[in-house]
């Protein structure tokens, strides 16, 4: 899709083409772009920009006088690198857990028999379809109970349950031949075996597709997070960074908070830019329940 | 069919064995943070209970009463079918136009896609913060626009309706490019000869679009209208970041998060508007199942 043939050149812009290429075609498109892109470019040139240059009624396009000030303040006014390093831990240890729970459970379903299958998979399923905001209130009284508040293990916990996916990887391991199986089986080779040497490489890219798409989530979440922290050295990146709003957010200190906003979105823009493939269509199939 | 082969009986105890330990952990944290939530919001919407507090008194069916008959209640679904419908209607026809445009077999094409469907993946949290910043009345990049051209801009934070329309306007903004990307995919599946017959018949474009496009990507549309629902009913980061307790965005996990961890602290009533949650998109849920099931079968 990413290499296009001399041949589309020439088709586009014949004379047949043009004015559906130019109208219909690049008109719309670098519109949209404009849209999409200018707030997030607007948002990287702020967080540069001295307070005066946008405490002003005649802001310029490039900071005149740029600097790392915004990116200081954020630093001191929540403890930064503390709020970093918990969103690392909570997206990398929850991510993980919950890619290999899905894998070993979309393994049992399709591969070892067991009587009561399809109504583990109904339960799955059904788990699939409740809203997660539902659950909250019930969730933060378990952990509450359990001690969870104000713990990265709190953060983490009640989310490891995957659904989704169990489900997205269930299709995939339908799909596989079964002798390819059949044949390690008769070698002796068990299900633990069977699962990691044969069964997970060839279905390493809808696995990395549930990775990334987990991963972004986790590194996302904010409702479950900003409920069950409220002491900053708990806290995950958004959740401080709704801190610093409210915090700043009076006094017009728009520098701070552009500067807070580039430290949640960049990391993903560059995952995304490198890995859309995988990103793309797991949100897309994965919509389709 | 019960077996006496004492083999083949321990080889399927074994068997399950197996199962439960790859599946059981997934299971269990499922049970337990999916399905045991669904019960005690049940019996904790019968209560009338403050967040926090060690004692609660029965309420019988009062909270849901509450939902559907007070101005509070009833101001909260006003806002939550207002947001869900412009918000699903808007974002379904900017989305099939993009898709239209990147339909296109033209160089750059694929540049377009991906910078068009990426805010779809970034932390709402964060575009909630670079909105706040745009639509700011005297700091913001709208409100400069709005001078050049010698308007003034309005007050998007104190007026509650059009406290609405802003946040509304963010989460088209985001969410637009998924269903470019979900229109685009069903626009590509659709036979380029049947697009060409209908040219060579000299049926004009927008009769083209119609008569044949439309009515073929009638699967993708059924498709998103389920999707995009449940999503805007799910709003919430945007929300909380833009209007930080509530401006007449009161949407309805919105409003369950400031009744239950806000400044209500009104457990049973968060409890109950779960509940109704639960239920009603489980519902939308579960309708778009059969009907992709019965469009599997007989097709």
């Amino acid at each position: 899709m990413t290499s296009t043939h001399i041949s589309d050149w020439r088709q586009a812009f014949s004379r047949r083409n043009l004015v559906a290429t130019l109208l219909g075609g690049y008109l719309p498109i670098l519109l949209a772009m404009a849209i999409i892109v200018l707030p997030l470019v607007w948002m990287a040139i702020a967080s540069f920009k001295p307070a005066p240059e946008i405490i002003t009624t005649q802001p310029t396009l490039w900071p005149l006088a740029p600097t790392l000030d915004n990116y200081r303040h954020v630093a001191d006014t929540v403890p930064l690198l503390t709020v970093l390093r918990n969103s690392l831990i909570v997206t990398i240890v929850g991510s993980a857990i919950k890619v290999v729970l899905a894998i070993t459970t979309a393994y049992a379903l399709v591969f070892v028999d067991f009587r009561f299958k399809s109504v583990v998979f109904i339960a799955v399923l059904v788990a699939l379809m409740v809203p997660p905001e539902a659950a909250l209130l019930p969730n933060y009284m378990t952990i509450s109970a359990l001690g969870g508040r104000n713990t990265l293990w709190g953060i983490i916990l009640p989310g490891l349950g995957t659904a989704f996916g169990t489900f997205l990887l269930r299709q995939q391991f339908k799909t596989l031949p079964k002798d390819l199986l059949e044949a390690a089986k008769l070698d002796g080779a068990g299900h633990l075996k069977r699962l990691w040497r044969i069964v997970a490489p060839v279905s390493a890219p809808t696995i990395a597709t549930v990775a990334l798409v987990t991963i972004v989530g986790e590194w996302n979440n904010f409702m479950w997070p900003l409920i069950i922290t409220d002491s900053v050295d708990m806290m995950t990146l958004p959740v401080g960074l709704n801190l610093l709003q409210s915090i700043e957010g009076q006094t017009g200190s728009y520098g701070y908070l552009m500067a807070g906003a580039v430290l949640v979105i960049l990391p993903v823009l560059i995952v995304f830019a490198a890995l859309q493939r995988f990103i793309v269509s797991g949100l897309t199939q994965g919509a389709v329940k | 069919m019960p077996t006496t082969n004492p083999h083949r009986r321990r080889q399927r105890r074994r068997d399950a064995l197996v199962f439960v330990a790859f599946a059981g952990p997934n299971l269990l944290l499922i049970a337990a943070f999916i399905y045991f939530p669904l019960l005690s919001n049940v019996y904790y919407s019968t209560l009338n209970w403050r967040m926090g507090a060690t004692t609660a008194t029965s309420a019988g069916l009062d909270n849901y009463v509450r939902l559907f008959t007070s101005p509070q209640g009833v101001e909260m679904w006003r806002v939550t079918i207002t947001f869900t419908v412009v918000t699903v209607v808007a974002s379904m026809v900017l989305g099939l136009l993009v898709a239209l445009a990147l339909n296109h077999r033209i160089p750059g094409v694929t540049a377009g896609r991906t910078a068009i469907f990426s805010p779809y993946v970034l932390s709402g949290v964060g575009v909630g913060m670079v909105w706040n910043f745009i639509f700011d009345p005297q700091l913001g990049l709208l409100g400069h626009v709005l001078r050049a051209f010698g308007a003034r801009s309005p007050e998007w934070y104190l007026d509650s309706d059009l406290a609405l329309v802003m946040v509304m306007i963010v989460y088209i903004w985001k969410n637009l490019g998924f269903c470019a990307v979900v229109f685009l995919a069903g626009l590509q599946s659709i036979p380029s000869d049947l697009i060409e017959a209908a040219r060579i018949d000299r049926a004009g474009a927008v009769r083209r679009f119609f008569k044949l496009t439309l009515p073929l990507l009638s699967p993708t549309v059924f498709f998103l209208t389920v999707t995009t629902i449940l999503s805007s009913m799910q709003a919430f980061d945007i929300l909380k970041i833009m209007t930080p307790s509530g401006n007449g965005t009161n949407t309805i996990v919105f409003e369950l998060f400031l009744q239950g961890f806000g400044p209500y602290q009104n457990a049973g009533y968060a409890a109950a508007i779960s509940v109704v949650l639960f239920v009603v998109l489980f519902a939308i849920t579960a309708f778009q199942l059969r009907f992709v099931e019965k469009r599997v079968h007989y097709a």
